[in-house]
């Protein structure tokens, strides 16, 4: 057997895997989606039906937000973590990324004990102001359930990104008399906009798919995952939900690629 | 050149550096450096020439009682954003998201200075440094010479009042270093600023400074010139840690060394049971077996170039390096007579 057939050999059990549990289930969803009453067009009613459009934009919304307060909040603790030491440090850190073990239905029953009708912030504002603040079961639940399970993912990219950082960096721009806040500006964000653009493309991806949380949780709200399931179990839409999933994919996968072209420059230039 | 005269003096009172796991980086030290004198910290590594030198930027913090003074201004809890000094890292730590032009003019922008009047600074630094022509490009296409002399341009461009310079050959190989450190003595000289240096490169030491310190163990073991600490070292290790150094350990009688190979007038010897003296290699001249003041043996030859290095064997207790003109013509097992001069012969304080 030659070296090239060997590895080509090698390949195959990889091949097979994809083939049998992602490209054809992939294909058939694909074919799925426009096997409706409209055909091809069951994929344009994600756009063009107005409560399909409004999820999506909710979904894309709710994600975007996450990211962006998760960037801010990993990158600060992280920061911080990663620079100092004291006592309960590493206990921090693990409770930090404890979450990543939580299946979404358990972030979801967190928040509902949090600022559900029986939840803590309820009982508290109760006590002070008369009146029960109740959110768990918005798309604030919702935010907050994602933030959870977000932060873990993008903190430890964070903190080994940090660590990564070169000092000199930090003191050469102080002594050009830069002050801490312009350090942070010129320096560190942009050596850290590489781990931004991973980190935060994965809490994205992750906010769009949520499912666990999402049906813990949305009683009034429609994420794209639910709605999917409902078309799915409740409807038996099957077009519909192919069409909704396949879609979902894309669109998660296209806002991705324009962040990433946009940063691009920027991640190059830090590379 | 305009920032001929920016220079500040520079006073460390008593600065010592303990840091917070205990450990002693810097034993209490005082210093003055001139106005526009080139000062070189010189040691091995883990002496404490770069905590003083991150002391004297504002880096570090000394421990209490420490004081950093500028033109005689207290400046120990000024921050180093506000020391208006000029630092250039052993990494040279450039921006990698900014270009050349960007990474020089970015104290002067920090500074609010005029887009027009830092394009002109620019413009006066890429030439002075002799990287024109490079000024757009990313930091990562800059070779490891390019890179230093941005990172230098980087630092003279606000004006300092002192410059900062840690170690800033190190990270080259050995041509490229000697062809830097001649660049950048003429521009030390040109810019006439108050530099400090940290290096443990003796050469360099002595071509770029004015005065060396010569640090050993966070304490300062000799403060001179570049000729005292050479052929006047305080002790032992100054003696070895510059240049090359035969050091000779034998009793001292009435004005001589007493060695196997004969005996050796020194300056100034009285009688001494225990001496421990330094002779430099170049200072001994390999003479015809039977002249000169001490005798041996021949053990190798080593030719060099522009010089041969011989080891002659029986004229101390250990065998002695001695530097020769390349047209001696010595084979290993020749006898040889050493004549040494009594003021190259330096005694030392014995260690304790």
């Amino acid at each position: 057997m030659s070296q090239k057939s060997f590895v080509w050999f090698c390949l195959l059990p990889l091949a097979v895997v994809t083939t049998a549990f992602f490209l054809l289930p992939m294909a058939r969803l694909v074919v799925a989606g426009a096997e409706g009453p409209h055909g091809l067009a069951g994929y344009l009613a994600i756009l063009t039906e107005g409560r399909y459009r409004a999820t999506l934009i909710n979904t894309v919304l709710l994600a975007a937000a996450t990211t962006v307060v998760t960037l801010i909040v990993a990158t600060i603790a992280g920061m911080f973590l990663q620079r100092h030491r004291f006592p309960g440090r590493a206990v921090l850190i693990a409770m930090l990324t404890f979450p990543l073990a939580f299946p979404g239905v358990v972030v979801g029953f967190m928040i509902i004990l949090l600022a559900g009708r029986q939840g803590l912030i309820g009982d508290l504002s109760n006590r002070i102001f008369g009146e029960k603040f109740v959110f768990a079961y918005s798309i604030y639940g919702l935010f907050l359930g994602y933030l959870y399970f977000s932060i873990p993912r993008v903190i430890l990219t964070i903190m080994a990104a940090v660590q990564k950082l070169d000092i000199g960096l930090e003191e050469a721009a102080r002594s050009l008399g830069a002050s801490p806040w312009a350090v942070q500006r010129d320096v560190v964000l942009p050596a850290l906009a590489p781990a931004f653009v991973a980190s935060g493309a994965i809490a994205f991806a992750t906010a769009m798919g949520a499912f666990g949380t999402a049906f813990t949780l949305a009683t009034n709200i429609d994420v794209l995952p639910m709605l999917i399931y409902t078309e799915f179990t409740l409807a038996a839409n099957f077009a519909t939900s192919a069409a909704l999933s396949v879609g979902l994919g894309l669109i998660t996968w296209l806002i991705l690629a324009l962040a990433r072209t946009f940063s691009g420059s920027a991640v190059a230039a830090a590379g | 050149m305009s920032t001929a005269g920016h220079g500040a003096a520079v006073r460390i009172e008593s600065c010592g550096k303990t840091f917070a796991d205990g450990t002693r980086a810097l034993d209490p030290a005082t210093l003055d450096i001139a106005r526009g004198e080139t000062l070189v910290l010189l040691g091995p590594s883990g002496c404490g020439k770069t905590t003083m030198l991150r002391i004297i930027a504002g880096l570090e913090l000394p421990d209490t009682g420490g004081k950093v003074l500028f033109d005689g201004k207290d400046m120990t809890l000024v921050p180093i954003e506000r020391r208006n000094v000029g630092m250039v890292f052993q990494s040279y730590a450039l921006f990698p998201n900014m270009t050349v032009a960007d990474n020089i003019a970015y104290g002067l922008k920090i500074r609010g200075v005029a887009r027009d009047e830092r394009a002109a600074r620019v413009a006066e630094l890429v030439t002075l440094t002799n990287i024109t022509g490079l000024e757009n490009r990313r930091i990562d296409q800059l070779s490891g010479g390019q890179r230093q002399r941005v990172a230098l341009a980087r630092a003279v461009a606000i004006r300092p009042g002192i410059l900062l310079l840690d170690e800033p050959l190190t990270a080259l190989d050995a041509a490229l270093r000697d062809r830097l450190r001649g660049e950048l003595n003429r521009l030390l000289r040109a810019l006439g600023i108050t530099t400090i240096y940290v290096t443990h490169d003796q050469a360099e030491a002595m071509e770029l400074g004015d005065r060396i310190v010569v640090m050993r163990k966070g304490a300062i073991a000799q403060i001179g010139t570049p000729r005292e600490v050479y052929f006047a070292p305080k002790d032992r290790f100054v003696a070895e840690f510059i240049g090359a150094a035969n050091i000779i350990e034998a009793p001292i009688e009435n004005g001589a060394m007493i060695l196997p190979g004969g005996r050796l007038p020194i300056d100034g010897g009285a009688t001494i049971a225990n001496a421990t003296v330094m002779i430099r290699p170049e200072t001994i001249r390999v003479a015809d077996a039977g002249a000169g003041q001490l005798s041996g043996t021949v053990d190798s030859v080593s030719f060099i170039g522009d010089r041969q290095r011989i080891v002659v064997s029986g004229a101390s207790g250990k065998p002695l390096n001695v530097d020769a003109s390349n047209t001696i013509q010595a084979k290993v097992g020749d006898r040889v007579g050493l004549s040494i001069a009594a003021d190259a012969v330096r005694l030392l304080p014995s260690e304790p």
